[in-house]
């Protein structure tokens, strides 16, 4: 056991430096760091409970992306059974998953199941081979026919709006000029944003959980409001309500979309110059969407169109000329952060489904700094309880174990800046119970060492039994820490989560200098100095 | 002045450590060698008392249960911050109670001029909660900075609550794989009745204490359970030592043998952990306080006391070497 060759000797002590040396970048300004090699850059990332911050978890409205799909299916129905020839139904309606509907006659049953058929996809496409379809089609019997959309499909679907979701976050969230967001999904339906140095989320909130979806359509002034209310409008009519701003009237809607925000290029907060100086957004359209808005404004002058953002008519002018340049203008008394943050969604385009925050955790920059100065004084004044308690108890041994705490600590560090881990406040206690755990292989070494010598064995054979029998009663005792961290890993988030992280990180790391460097500093000792007396 | 602080625990520690070096002085045995604690005899007195206990934890949890924090319970935490002078409790209390959010309660949070202000959460979804938040911050206005807002929704508090029960029994189911797999399976649940006892007299503590129960405590209970079974594990691995070299020697003298062995290492790691987390719980901050108080409790009070009192003991009801099981009783017998 105490025999090193020095290829071996070396090896060890090349690891634990190498190991330390990736700890480097963190002592030095990030400014500097930045004109370093690309791979001398990693360092260690300060979590937000230390360097302040919001943290926003957003969930996706799953319910509502599984009406939409279901109605985008029953829409495909309708279509399918309308061509040419036309098969005539009865009852087509959204139940759950699924959408029904009967065929009247039964001769068309076989032609209606072949056309509906043509609806189901494989996932994946052709090629996947998975066998899964997007729809399930079953002849219930009696001419009712059942599609629904499999659990895959579905899932699939959620995934995709999940995906456009995060595109349409990173979009919004960089025009806040925000520095280094992080955009992440989190499990099925989630996504969790994290922006340091924001210490109120209100605004990124709001902005992120508008899913602007702007629409352009006509009022329709031939239907009275009052009859509509009623439930009395033509059947391509809907009833929409203004913002809070404009009272909540209702106006009667043709559902027929002009133009959409879809076709935007571009979108500014500016103030009307021409008449009132309010606070305004004025957009571009690409060229599809400034035919189709010069074609309706020319053929409605003198009619009033409406635009609708999220469900809300936002303002209704009435057409004075055709509007032919492709750009336009909304107004809706607005505030000028209201017209920023407008233009800011309008440019990102709208998200596929409504994002609610479910958690929200901020730190002020204040506490995060009182944080890591208080990390930092606990953490000394533990290291030094530690390291003065250990020379008291085992004198030059001791001092070997203090050696290898400190190699340790350092290790850590290394190990956290190449991971590119993050450091939180829980995260700097697990480095100080490191401390502890590191120290402990050495009390167990040492302990069994004066075991050994009270046994009557020599200095050399008792150190050298003392390391043999000491090693698998630690990699046993540490496994089952290291079982507890993983697990804490797995289900904790955020600071919890940066305490698991060095918890792990510390309990490896003190296993390999239990293993080698201590007891190479050990063998190093016994060869110079040949001891008569084991001074333990 | 924390660098300062720093290099002069630096220097201090240099000097120590030369001087450590050179005197090779008598070192501390905190243990004297070969210790004779008749600890196997001592469960008479522990094994009742640590039912007792556990029986007074588990309904302490369900009588006085635990002060569940937002991470289980959701709703809002603000931390708050007087710009000026000390915090005006009273006057932000009639503030807040103005305005109509349901239960608050209102705390002196480390110094007067912080003060922790939690919110129960709101009848509705979640855009509800951080609708009180926007009141409240509306209402305290300029007067304080918000050093921290937290808002859990009501979903993500039932799940956090469901994950991390689930996650204290994947922890201990998963090194009850592993001591079984490395030790025999009377180990295995010895130790395992051990850890649920840590466990249940933590929680007990929580209870009393009115400790905040959240996410951080989850991580305090999980670092017990690693700690304790550290410890176990040690004594354990000298009782299997034990049990091989000496094939008549009855159960509980072994077992004597092998804690009295192994006492000074439990002492002297205990004693540098609690040297670590007294560190922490002094000089750590509010942020982390309720978690090294429930660490220092688990690991240092009760961790040990199980291993040695409950752990090994244990494993003579558990039938280890039952071939001696009569010379065992003899013994007993004997000593009485």
């Amino acid at each position: 056991m105490l025999y090193f060759s020095p290829a071996k000797a070396a090896a060890i002590l090349f690891t634990a430096l190498l190991v330390c040396a990736f700890a480097v970048p963190n002592f030095f300004p990030a400014s500097v760091v930045a004109t370093w090699p690309a791979w001398a850059q990693r360092r260690i990332v300060l979590g937000l409970d230390l360097q302040g911050g919001s943290h926003i978890l957003f969930e996706v409205d799953t319910e509502q992306v599984r009406k939409d799909k279901v109605a985008s299916l029953l829409d495909d129905v309708r279509r399918a059974l309308l061509k040419q020839p036309r098969i005539g139904y009865t009852g087509l309606t959204a139940r759950g998953n699924s959408v029904e509907v009967k065929i009247r006659e039964n001769s068309d049953v076989q032609q209606a199941l072949s056309r509906l058929r043509e609806l189901s996809q494989p996932m994946g496409g052709i090629l996947s081979g998975s066998g899964q379809r997007t729809v399930d089609i079953s002849d219930a019997g009696n001419g009712l026919i059942r599609l629904s959309v499999t659990d895959a499909a579905m899932t699939e679907r959620i995934r995709q709006t999940l995906d456009q979701s995060i595109q349409k976050i990173e979009k919004r969230v960089n025009e806040l000029g925000t520095v280094e967001p992080s955009i992440q999904r989190q499990g099925a339906d989630r996504i969790l944003v994290q922006v340091p140095g924001l210490d109120d989320p209100g605004r990124l909130i709001e902005i992120i959980g508008k899913t602007a979806k702007l629409t352009f359509r006509m009022v329709d002034e031939s239907a009275s409001v009052e009859q509509a209310l009623k439930g009395q409008m033509p059947p391509d009519d809907e009833i929409v309500y203004g913002t809070e701003k404009e009272g909540k009237s209702p106006y009667v809607l043709e559902k027929r979309v002009l133009v959409d925000g879809e076709d935007l290029t571009d979108a500014q907060p500016a103030f009307d110059q021409q008449r009132t100086g309010q606070p305004i957004v004025t957009f571009k359209f690409n060229t599809r969407g400034a035919t189709r808005f010069a074609q309706a404004t020319a053929e409605n002058v003198g009619r009033r169109f409406a635009i609708v953002l999220d469900n809300e008519v936002v303002s209704a002018p009435v057409i004075q000329t055709p509007i032919l340049g492709g750009s336009g203008q909304i107004s809706g008394r607005f505030t000028v952060e209201q017209t920023v943050d407008l233009a800011i969604v309008l440019r990102s385009g709208a998200l596929p489904a409504r994002l609610t925050a479910v958690e929200q955790r901020t730190v002020g920059a204040g506490l995060g700094q009182d944080s890591i100065e208080k990390g930092k004084i606990a953490a000394f004044v533990g290291a030094a309880l530690v390291v003065i308690f250990m020379l008291v108890t085992y004198g030059l041994f001791g001092l070997f174990a203090n050696i290898a705490v400190v190699i340790n600590v350092a290790m850590i560090f290394g190990v956290l800046s190449l991971l590119s881990a993050t450091l939180t406040l829980p995260g700097i206690a697990g480095i100080v119970l490191t401390v502890g755990i590191a120290v402990d292989s050495n009390v167990l070494i040492y302990e069994r060492i004066r075991e050994e010598i009270r046994g009557g064995r020599s200095p050399i054979t008792a150190i050298d039994a003392g390391f043999t029998r000491a090693l698998a009663t630690i990699l046993d005792s540490n496994i089952t820490t290291f079982i507890a961290a993983t697990v804490l890993f797995i289900i904790g988030t955020g600071p919890v989560r940066g305490f698991a992280v060095t918890l792990g990180i510390g309990i490896i790391t003190s296993l390999f200098t239990a293993f080698t460097l201590t007891r190479l500093i050990v063998a190093w000792w016994v060869r110079a100095v040949r001891p008569k007396l084991v001074p333990i | 002045m924390t660098s300062t602080f720093i290099w002069a625990s630096l220097a201090v520690i240099a000097v120590l450590s030369v001087v450590a070096a050179l005197s090779l002085v008598p070192h501390l045995h905190i243990i004297p060698p070969d210790t004779k604690f008749d600890f196997i005899r001592f469960r008479r007195i522990s094994f009742p008392a640590s039912a007792l206990l556990s029986v007074v934890a588990i309904s302490l949890y369900f009588f006085h249960g635990l002060n569940f924090g937002i991470d289980f319970k959701g709703g809002t935490l603000m931390e708050v911050q007087a710009k000026t002078g000390d915090a005006d409790l009273a006057g932000m209390r009639s503030t807040i109670s103005g305005l109509k959010l349901g239960d608050f309660q209102l705390q002196q949070f480390g110094g007067p001029a912080n003060v922790l202000i939690r919110i129960a959460q709101q009848p509705g979804g979640d855009a509800e909660q951080r609708v009180a938040v926007e009141k409240v911050q509306k209402a305290l206005g300029d007067n304080v900075e918000y050093r921290r807002v937290e808002v859990v929704g009501p979903r993500v508090s039932g799940e956090l609550l469901q994950q991390s029960t689930v996650g204290i029994f994947v922890a201990i189911g998963a090194i009850l794989m592993y001591l079984w797999f490395r030790f025999e399976w009377q180990f295995a649940l010895g130790a395992m009745i051990a850890n649920v006892h840590d466990i249940v007299l933590t929680v007990g503590f929580m209870s009393v204490t009115q400790i905040d129960f959240d996410l951080t405590s989850i991580a305090a209970l999980l670092t017990i359970l690693g700690y304790s079974l550290n410890d176990t594990v040690v004594i354990y691995d000298r009782i299997r030592e034990m049990l091989r070299r000496y094939k008549k020697m009855p159960m509980p003298e072994l077992l004597n043998i092998s804690i009295n062995q192994t006492l000074s290492r439990s002492v002297v790691t205990h004693l540098t952990v609690s040297l670590a987390l007294l560190a922490l719980l002094l000089f750590g901050g509010q942020a982390i306080h309720s978690f090294t108080a429930t660490m220092m409790f688990g690991v240092v009070l009760v961790g040990t006391y199980t291993s040695v009192f409950i752990a090994s003991p244990i494993l003579i009801y558990l039938g280890v070497g039952t071939g001696r099981a009569d010379a065992a009783q003899a013994a007993d017998d004997k000593s009485r």
